[in-house]
Parts: C-alpha cells; sequence; structure tokens
C-alpha cells in the first residue's frame, strides 16, 4: 500500500494559556478532498500553519509521502508542494495581479511569460482574471482567484482552503467547487477548512472534526447528516434564537436617494439607496463584502455625514448631523471591525464604554466627563452580556474577540437604541456567543426598536430577519419579505457571479 | 532564542521604569563617550547631575534650573497633546521665535511709555504669535491634506530668517551704536519679565509653566476634548466613530502647541534673554521634543523630564568651563536619552520570551 | 540691482550642482520609504556624512574616499534607527526626529577640530573635446564625478524597482507587510537594507555638501536640505525619476535665490533665504491632494504575531 499524501501524527502545539493542537493526527490521501471542521478557536488555523511552515509544533510528526516533512518556513512548505489560499487574502492592493502572483513564486519567469501563463491556466480551470489588472479594484472573488491561480502555476499536491466561500456569492462558491472537483480529478489534494455543514456535504469525501484543539471524530460527510456534525463540532445543545414575529410599527427611519463618494481609492461609493424602517422590525442586508457595507454604516451612524435629505429620523433631517446627535436622538451603531473601529484596544473598557456611551448615558456634564459613573456603566453591560473580563479596567485588545463583541453589542443594546445598525454581529465570534448576540438583537426588536443588521453570513440574516434587501456594488435592491426566500433568488440579489455565467451546482 | 510577546495589556511599572532606566542607560553610555574625548566619566556625571543641586554654587544654578525649565516644560506640555493623538508639531522652535517677535515687538511699539497694561498685552501677542505660526501647518493640514510634520520644520527657518530680519531692521535698537539687536527689555520697566521674588529664578513664565502642566493634567484626565486625544492617538477610526471631528482636534492640537511656545518665546525675550538677537533661539523648540517623549506625554511627567533636561543644560554649562567637556557632547548626551527611552518603551507593551520560538 | 551679472550659462550649470545633495538623500530616503519606513532622520545622516566624508577627505587628501566614509558613516548612523524601529519596534515618527537630534549633536562634536579648514578639491571629469561643445558643454559636461554618480543611481534606483525581483520584493514589503510575511518574505530584513540605503545615499548627499558646495565644514551646515528631501519624495509621488525632476526644479530656485542675492535685488537677503523654504510648502500643498500614491505600510510597525 502507498503510504498517504500527507500524514500527521500527534502534532501539538501550546501557547500561554491555551493548547491550540492536543494530539492532532490525519492522513490525506492524493485526490482527496478533505474537510477540516470545527468552530473559531478550535485549532484549525494552527493545524494549518503547521503544514504550511508558519509556525513550528512543540512535539509530533509530519510525513509526506512516507518522508520526514518538517517545513521551516512557508517557501519550504510551497517547495515541497504545499499551496495554500488564506482567509484573508495576502494579496498587495496597488500592484496588478500579475505582479501578486510573481511574488508568490519561487523562481517566476519574466512577467510577459507569466501573464500568457496566467491566462492558461485561469481559462483551463474556469477561473477568468485578466493579468494587468489592480488588484484594489478586484471584487472579492476575483482577488480569491488571483489567490487560486497563485498556488496552481506551482502544480501544487496539496491545496489548503481556508474558509473560502465566505466572501463569496452563491453562484461563485458553485463555480470554486467545480474547479476544486477538477483539481481533485487530475489527483491533487484539497484540505478544506471551514465551519459550514452543507458546503461540506455537497464537497468533501473526508472530514476531521477538530473542538478544542482535538480531534473529535471523522466521518464521511455525505453519509452524515448536518446536524450530526454540528454536535460534534459543537459539543452541546444550542439555544436557538426565538424569533419575535411581531407586526411591525411606525417608520422611524427613512433613507432616500442616500448617495456618497468613496472614502477613499478602495472604498465603494453609495449609490441612490432607498428604504423605510419601522420600530420593531429587522432589516437584514446581505452581500458579498466590499460592496459598500462599512460605508452605510459609516453614513448611518453619522461618522461620514451626508448631505440633507438623505436621511430622515423620526421626521428629522439628520443627514449632516455627526455622531454624537445621532446618538443623543437615539440612533446607534455597531461596526464591523471591533479593534480599533468600534473599540480602542489600548483602552480601559470603562474609557470604551465612554466612547459612544457619553452622549445618551449623560457621562459627559458640559465638557467634564463622568468617570464613576462611566464605570459602573461598563459594569452593567459586563454583566449583563456576561463579557469575561477580570475587570471594567482591563484594556479592550486583552479581551478575546468573542468577549469583546459582546461589550461592543452590549454597550449599545444598553442604551436603549431606537434604530440600531450593526455591521457583521457575530464575525469571529464563538457558536454561543454568536446565539447570545442574535438574542439580544430579536428582544431589541421585540420591544420595539427598528434594526439593520448588515452581514455576511446568510444563514444568520434568515434567521432573524423580517425583510431582507442586498447589497452589491453600492445600491441596495429593494427590501422583501425573508419568509420562504430562496438561495437562488439571494444570490441574483447579490449580483449573482462577478464576470462569469453562472454555473449550475 | 529570545522572542517577543505583545501582552494583553501595557505594563504600567515599566511605562514609570522606562524613563528612569534610559537615564541609567544615557548615564553609563554617556560616561563612555566622555571617557573617549579624554575627561573622567565619573566626575563629568557628578558635574552634570549633582553640581548644579548640591555643590558649592548651587544658590547661584538653582534658580537657573527654573529659567532653563520652564520654556521646555511650557513647549513639552503642547507638543504633547498632539503627540498624544499622532499630530506631529516639530516646530516649536519657529513658534517660539515667532512669540518672542511678537511679544517683543508689541512691548517695543509702547516704549518709551510705562504701563501696567503693556505686559499683558504683550503676553497676549506672543501666545497670539505662536497660535498663528502653528495655525499655518494645522490649516494646510487640514485643508489640504499636508503633511504637518513637514510644514511645520520648514517654517522653523522661515522663522529664524525674520527674526535675523526684525534684529537687522524693525526692531534694531535705534540707540545700538548699529550693533544687531532690539533694545534691552529688561532695561524698560513695563516690559520686563523680572523674577517674582528677585534672584528664585521664579519669572511669569515658570508660573505660566505650571499652570500649563495642571491645565494639561485636567484636561486629559477629565475633559471631553482630552479624551478625544487620547482616543485619537490610540484608534484614530474608533475616535471619528465615537463622534470626533480630526480636523478640529488638529487645529486644536496644534493651536494650543503654539500658543505655549509662543509664550516660552515671549517670556524669554522679556526675561532672562531680555532682547530679541539674531541667536536669540538655542534650541529649546527641539529639546522640548525629547522632554515630551522622557515625561511619557504626561504632564507630570513632563513636569520632571523639563527639570532634568534643565539640569544637564545647567551641569554641561558646568562641565564645560570647569572641564572643557564640548558643548555638542551635551547636545549628544540629550539625544541619547531620547534613544534609549524610545527603545526601553517596547516593554511596556512587550515583554521577553526565553526559549523556543517560532519562525518568524 | 545688475541682472547682467548673472551669466545664464554658470547659473544652468549651478543646478546641478545646488540639486545632488538632494538627489542623494530622496533617492535613498524614497526607497527606504518604499518598503514602507518612515525614516525622518534624513538632516542627521546628512550632516554625519556631511562631517565623515570632510574629515576623511581631509586626513587622507582624497576626495572619493570621503564620500566612501560619508556612506559608511550615514549607513551606520541609519543603523540606529533600523535597531529602534525593527527591532525595538519604536514609533518611527520619534525614532526618527531621535536621529535628527543625535546626528546634529554627534557632527557637531566630531568636527570640532576641522572648523575653517578647506578640503581637498574633486576635479571634474574630463569629457575632452565634447567639454567644448557650446552651451552644452558647460552646462552638462563640466560637473565632479559625484553629480553623473547621482545621477546614475536614480536611473538605476528607477529600473531595480520598476524590473527587477528585488524591486519587486522592495514594493510588496512596503505596500503590506503582513501579506509579504505570509509569503515568507523576511520583512524586517529587506527593511533593514533599505534602511541602511538610505543612510548612505544621505550621507553621500551631506559629503557633496561639505565638500564641493560650499567647501568647508560648519555646524548645522545642511540647514534644512534633508527635510526639503522628505517633501521632495512625496513632491515625487514615490517615483524615482520625478525625484530627478523635483530636484533640479528646486536647485534652480535655490541657485536663482543666490544669484539674485549676488546681484544686488532690492530684497532683502533674509526673505530670499527663506524663498526655499516658502517654495517647498507651496509645493507640498498643492501635491497632497494625491497621497494615494503613498506606499500601503508606510509608518507602520510590523511585528509578527503568529
Amino acid at each position: 500500500m502507498t503510504p498517504p499524501l500527507l500524514s500527521l501524527s500527534a502534532l501539538t502545539k501550546a501557547y500561554p494559556g491555551v493548547v491550540a493542537n492536543d494530539s492532532v493526527s490525519l492522513e490525506i490521501s492524493a485526490g482527496q478532498v478533505h474537510a477540516l471542521l470545527g468552530e473559531n478557536g478550535a485549532g484549525k488555523s494552527t493545524l494549518v500553519k503547521m503544514i504550511y511552515g508558519l509556525v513550528k509544533p512543540d512535539t509530533g510528526t509530519m510525513q509526506m509521502n512516507g518522508a520526514p516533512f518538517t517545513p521551516s518556513e512557508p517557501r519550504a512548505a510551497r517547495a515541497a508542494g504545499v499551496g495554500m489560499v488564506f482567509q484573508h487574502f495576502s494579496l498587495f492592493d496597488a500592484m496588478t495581479v500579475a505582479e501578486n502572483i510573481a511574488l508568490g513564486m519561487e523562481h517566476a519567469p519574466k512577467l510577459s511569460a507569466l501573464s500568457a501563463q496566467i491566462t492558461k491556466v485561469s481559462e483551463a480551470y474556469g477561473l477568468p482574471l485578466s493579468p494587468d489588472r489592480i488588484v484594489g479594484d478586484l471584487s472579492a472573488g476575483e482577488r480569491q482567484r488571483v489567490e487560486i491561480i497563485r498556488c496552481l502555476l506551482q502544480e501544487p499536491k496539496l491545496l489548503i482552503m481556508d474558509e473560502p466561500t465566505s466572501v463569496l456569492t452563491p453562484q461563485e462558491v458553485g463555480i470554486l467547487f467545480k474547479t476544486l472537483r477538477k483539481l481533485s480529478a487530475e489527483g491533487t489534494a484539497i484540505l478544506y477548512i471551514s465551519h459550514k455543514l452543507e458546503e461540506i456535504r455537497t464537497l468533501c469525501d473526508h472530514a476531521t472534526i477538530l473542538r478544542l484543539g482535538k480531534v473529535v471524530g471523522e466521518c464521511t460527510p455525505r453519509d452524515t447528516t448536518a446536524r450530526e456534525m454540528a454536535e460534534m463540532m459543537v459539543g452541546k445543545l444550542l439555544q436557538t434564537p426565538t424569533r419575535a414575529g411581531q407586526t411591525a410599527g411606525d417608520t422611524v427611519l427613512t433613507l432616500t436617494n442616500l448617495t456618497a463618494p468613496a472614502p477613499n481609492a478602495f472604498g465603494m461609493a453609495l449609490k441612490d439607496i432607498s428604504l423605510e424602517l419601522r420600530s420593531g422590525e429587522i432589516l437584514g442586508i446581505g452581500g458579498v463584502a466590499g460592496n459598500g457595507q462599512d460605508e452605510l454604516l459609516a453614513a448611518l451612524s453619522g461618522e461620514r455625514p451626508v448631505a440633507r435629505g438623505m436621511i430622515s429620523y423620526k421626521g428629522t433631517d439628520i443627514g449632516p448631523h455627526g455622531p454624537t446627535l445621532r446618538r443623543k436622538a437615539g440612533l446607534l451603531a455597531a461596526p464591523e471591525e471591533r479593534m480599533g473601529h468600534a473599540a480602542a484596544p489600548d483602552m480601559s473598557l470603562t474609557e470604551n464604554a465612554m466612547l459612544t456611551g457619553a452622549a445618551r448615558m449623560g457621562l459627559d456634564k458640559s465638557g467634564f466627563l463622568d468617570w464613576p459613573a462611566a464605570r459602573t456603566f461598563a459594569e452593567a453591560v459586563i454583566a449583563k452580556f456576561d463579557v469575561r473580563t477580570p475587570s471594567a479596567a482591563s484594556a479592550a485588545r486583552s479581551l478575546s474577540g468573542g468577549n469583546l463583541q459582546k461589550f461592543v453589542i452590549g454597550r449599545e443594546v444598553m442604551q436603549a437604541p431606537e434604530v440600531f445598525v450593526v455591521n457583521q454581529p457575530t464575525w469571529g465570534v464563538d457558536a454561543s456567543a454568536a446565539a447570545d448576540i442574535r438574542q439580544a438583537l430579536l428582544d431589541l426588536a421585540k420591544n420595539g426598536a427598528a434594526l439593520i443588521v448588515i452581514s455576511q453570513d446568510l444563514d444568520e440574516l434568515m434567521e432573524i430577519s423580517d425583510r431582507f434587501a442586498a447589497l452589491n456594488e453600492g445600491r441596495l435592491t429593494p427590501p422583501r419579505p425573508a419568509q420562504g426566500i430562496t438561495v437562488e433568488e439571494i444570490g441574483l440579489m447579490m449580483g449573482g457571479a462577478h464576470d462569469m455565467e453562472v454555473a449550475h451546482v | 532564542m529570545i522572542a517577543l510577546v505583545k501582552r494583553p495589556e501595557a505594563s504600567r511599572a515599566f511605562s514609570l521604569a522606562a524613563p528612569l532606566l534610559a537615564v541609567l542607560a544615557t548615564m553609563v553610555f554617556g560616561g563612555l563617550l566622555f571617557m573617549a574625548l579624554g575627561k573622567d566619566p565619573f566626575e563629568a556625571i557628578t558635574t552634570i547631575f549633582w553640581e548644579p543641586l548640591f555643590g558649592e554654587f548651587a544658590f547661584f544654578y538653582r534658580p537657573q534650573l527654573l529659567i532653563k525649565g520652564a520654556p521646555l516644560v511650557l513647549i513639552a506640555i503642547g507638543l504633547s497633546l498632539g503627540f498624544k493623538a499622532g499630530i506631529w508639531n516639530i516646530g516649536a522652535e519657529g513658534q517660539y521665535i515667532m512669540g518672542a517677535l511678537f511679544g517683543a515687538g508689541v512691548g517695543l511699539a509702547f516704549y518709551p511709555i510705562e504701563s501696567a497694561f503693556i505686559f499683558p498685552l504683550m503676553v497676549i501677542a506672543g501666545a497670539f504669535g505662536g497660535w498663528i505660526w502653528a495655525m499655518i501647518p494645522a490649516i494646510l493640514r487640514v485643508k489640504f491634506g499636508t503633511n504637518e510634520i513637514l510644514v511645520s520644520l520648514m517654517l522653523v527657518y522661515v522663522a529664524e530668517q525674520f527674526l535675523a530680519s526684525m534684529s537687522l531692521g524693525l526692531l534694531k535698537n535705534p540707540e545700538g551704536f548699529g550693533f544687531p539687536g532690539s533694545r534691552n527689555l529688561q532695561q524698560y520697566a513695563s516690559t520686563h519679565n523680572a523674577d517674582l521674588i528677585a534672584g528664585s529664578g521664579m519669572h511669569w513664565g515658570v508660573v505660566a509653566a505650571f499652570i500649563a502642566v495642571i491645565f494639561a493634567y485636567v484636561l486629559l484626565a477629565r475633559h471631553r476634548l482630552g479624551f478625544a486625544i487620547r482616543v485619537t492617538g490610540d484608534a484614530p477610526r474608533a475616535a471619528a466613530f465615537s463622534g470626533v471631528n480630526p480636523a478640529r482636534l488638529v487645529l486644536f492640537c496644534l493651536g494650543m502647541s503654539g500658543l505655549l511656545a509662543g509664550l516660552a518665546g515671549m517670556f524669554e525675550v522679556s526675561g532672562p534673554a531680555g532682547q530679541v538677537t539674531i541667536d536669540f533661539n538655542v534650541g529649546y523648540g527641539f529639546t522640548a521634543i525629547i522632554v515630551a517623549f522622557l515625561g511619557r506625554l504626561h504632564p507630570v511627567g513632563i513636569l520632571f523630564a523639563g527639570g532634568l533636561m534643565a539640569l544637564t543644560y545647567i551641569g554641561g554649562d558646568i562641565a564645560q568651563s570647569k572641564m572643557g567637556l564640548p558643548a555638542a557632547a551635551i547636545q549628544v548626551f540629550q539625544g541619547m536619552l531620547l534613544f534609549f527611552l524610545l527603545a526601553f518603551d517596547l516593554f511596556t507593551n512587550y515583554r521577553l520570551k526565553f526559549g523556543r520560538t517560532e519562525t518568524a | 540691482m545688475d541682472l547682467s551679472a548673472i551669466n545664464p550659462i554658470l547659473f544652468i550649470a549651478g543646478f546641478f550642482v545646488a540639486a545632488t545633495p538632494l538627489i542623494f538623500a530622496a533617492i535613498g530616503e524614497l526607497v527606504v520609504e518604499r518598503t514602507g519606513v518612515l525614516n525622518l532622520g534624513v538632516e542627521g545622516m546628512m550632516i554625519i556624512g556631511a562631517i565623515c566624508g570632510f574629515a576623511t577627505a581631509v586626513e587622507t587628501g582624497s576626495p572619493l574616499l570621503g564620500f566612501a566614509a560619508a556612506a559608511v558613516g550615514g549607513a551606520a548612523l541609519s543603523l540606529l534607527f533600523a535597531f529602534l524601529t525593527q527591532v525595538m519596534l519604536a514609533n518611527q515618527v520619534a525614532s526618527g526626529l531621535a536621529l535628527t537630534l543625535f546626528g546634529l549633536g554627534f557632527s557637531a562634536l566630531l568636527g570640532q577640530s576641522y572648523v575653517g579648514i578647506k578640503p581637498p578639491r574633486m576635479g571634474d571629469v574630463n569629457f575632452g573635446p565634447l567639454a567644448d561643445i557650446p552651451v552644452l558643454g558647460p552646462i552638462l559636461l563640466s560637473h565632479d564625478i559625484i553629480v553623473y554618480f547621482g545621477l546614475a543611481l536614480v536611473v538605476a534606483v528607477w529600473a531595480v524597482l520598476k524590473y527587477t525581483r528585488i524591486g519587486l520584493t522592495l514594493r510588496a514589503v512596503g505596500e503590506n507587510h503582513d501579506a509579504a510575511h505570509a509569503l515568507g518574505f523576511k520583512v524586517k530584513r529587506i527593511r533593514t537594507l533599505a534602511i541602511m540605503f538610505g543612510g548612505a545615499c544621505a550621507g553621500m548627499g551631506g559629503a557633496y555638501i561639505s565638500l564641493i558646495r560650499v567647501p568647508q565644514w560648519t555646524e548645522g551646515m545642511t540647514a534644512g536640505i534633508g527635510w526639503i528631501a522628505l517633501a521632495l519624495v512625496v513632491f515625487a509621488s514615490w517615483r524615482p525619476l520625478r525625484v530627478l525632476a523635483g530636484a533640479y526644479l528646486f536647485g534652480g530656485l535655490v541657485q536663482l535665490q543666490l544669484n539674485l542675492q549676488g546681484a544686488g535685488v532690492a530684497i532683502p537677503v533674509e526673505y530670499l533665504a527663506m524663498s526655499p523654504y516658502v517654495i517647498t510648502i507651496i509645493v507640498l500643498v498643492f501635491l497632497s491632494r494625491s497621497r494615494s500614491a503613498a506606499p500601503g505600510s508606510l509608518g507602520r510597525i510590523f511585528h509578527a504575531s503568529s
């Protein structure tokens, strides 16, 4: 019997205070599509970083084709035939596609020859891409293609894909899967990291499930139900949010042809966005990343005020108002990026509570700040939202992502907003914290607030939205009731596949 | 192998220890430098740090400490506000000159009238001169996005030329027998920034410096504007999200630092210096940058750092006359201090981890 | 006032001399900034180069050795900056300022015994009969070797950045250091080398001032040229050939100002002397609208956390 392409035995990697991988073993054979399944923090990233030479295991061994495999750096891993497509692309915005690809190759040919190769490979695998375009101008799906082609040009024996579909429309996912199946048929092994169960059932031959750094199970996804896999992955029963099912009240927020220029060269302009939001309802806004989500949130929060007549809140024209005035009036927001945008990393939770709570919670007394009151407020948020932290004096950056997100959402929710706009409320948050956050949003709506939830997680939007709309190239589709909407319809609202025919999955 | 690991939170202990360690390291390496220059390192270090405070002529040098320290503290307080928010005014030297020129100009315009209103007017004019000079980079940055570092620095050279032109032209003493330089403000009672207690070194500039320290402390600890400054320095996007107007913050921080530098220049020209001359400025505006960092951009820290830096100036002068230590050696000594401080600052946010490491 | 005292040919030839220190300092800083590092210590490295070059030239009698020593001196000082920013992760703005303050003091210390001395002269390159071509000969072909070396350096930097793998790597590190690290590039090593290159260039630019343009040693003689070089990099939108254009434009202005002073124009000397700085500010204002040309990681601290 031939040895497997890659076998890992008893890999262990510990960081201060946490064992990221605890005696993890698995085998991948040539041509296999192998899923690595687990929640955030289960140790998936650490495991693939070891395979890719970014991290060295503390103990344990790796073998490739029966020979010891100890990559000391990514270069060595690539030379051994391992390619990796990162979740957050390691691309250079100001450079062309060809230059980006050349940077990832050991012995890159001249740019003209390389461009020809890129065109050839992209056609062979159904991934159209022009080598001369500037990467900063590409859509998320196209940027992923750059990464994939960069790997394919090295003719890898093993291709690692880290959460590849989180930035794609359903149609683009279909195209990606076709490419991956073709590669697998040609003998390339694929290590596919995801927490999306249906995807894994569609694509993968074999799955290894990680929880808290340990292998907790293996299965053949086609023969296993999503529910069974979810239970292995999570290890406990989750509390599913309860839908409020309320009828909507009066209109509180009206956007009329909201238009705003792009904030920078790689940003997105908002074009003619109109909608009406009523109290007690949740409007879910989907869309592929980079289609105006950040910009829409900034326009609504007041971080980038807009012209008169575009935003009306309870009959007042608040377009030119800044964040402080809007907060006082009851319009609150929470941006996607917790660290550095929603919260100041080096400041304490008390100071971060002051950050957005000053105006509405009366912490600002004619310019002078009431720190004891801010501390009380921060402690209330910590208690109510189960934020795990030694005290309110801890720096925001010392909190885990999920805990900080609970604090950031809690900080706004506890100010009793009348309109709450949130972008990616559960991004990078573990499943139980995500469930808590969704429940908090639903409770807010039940109590009469109007919510706009912007998210790239369609399952989440389907779970909590009353109405659904999608952002595409800075435009918003007309909202429609979320009940009974199909994945195909959502995909078309999100703009279908960028620049390519729609494949049939 | 040794690796750097980011601390989950900044270490308060190290934040206090870093300046002290920097001073110690500077003494060691400064001593080596003095040794290389053929001087006895121990004598040099004690001359610089001990003599002015507790030496035979300490009664003479202690007031000097206030005189040299006041402008440094005054300027550094202003700079620290901007530095905290990532707004880099490095042209305080120019603002200092302009404050002196405006202040002296207003005072001399009244010559020889004696009135109690003249000195307050000079204070206002000096503050205005520094403020307006700093508003040039501020407005250019807000309106056009021009880099304030380069503009404020270019304006130092422009201000120096103004100073030359003024001391040779408009402000030149008509009874000065053709020598460059203005009338001596010390000899014109209404404009003289005299010691409040004779011989103490305690002039109005020293009072202003203490007020500035208290003002900055309250601003940063308790006021919305100070909070805006701190948030902007930590996370500009979070500041914008919270409602801070970055343009207004730039105008405030640059304006404030210009105003304080202008005041320092005005108090200097009407007090210790006495007159406008071509070589009136002696680099306080640049040394104050060191003071601001050495004081960890904290008002109380700046007070101590200003005192320490004044000490090196005075001690350096003594070492120069007593031991023949070159003036430039003191400048190097001060530069070293900033180097070591920046280096040791690492350990406020990172700690060393010994043992096996990742491949980076 | 007598404008006819200005010889147009000598006037234009003077552009090259006035521009050369700027070209060296700016092209070095350009490479540094293209790797994402902002080194505000140019002025300090220049003045250290000025004294190292001057002292070496005086001691050895060879201006060329002087330039070599200036490059070494500038690079050595820049290593301090590299240590602070790359190893100790210090703020780049503060470290650059520290470098300038330290350089000014240290150069004064080194130069104490060299005040008032004349350095050995550097001869012009002999272009033979070509130098006798009217107008063009005296303007273009009557300079020392360093002027031509500076020109060649700019062209070389341009070609390397545009056409070679090294250039691609440099730009990648400056554009997105996290991505470059993920691809396995040694970000800190590349940046340190670039910083040293910048230091060597600044040092040679400084030596050109003390050995050829002035030529003598006085404290603080770089008089802000290092800062103007920083402005020039912004002016050039981080493109090498535009550095050349900017430096000649600026050299021309300085030359004009000096000639006007010489010709006794009715403007006070001080106002003429401040004009280069004022013009730099004005140019900066006009160019600051197109900031997007700046390298993506400029001034940001890199620390691999994986």
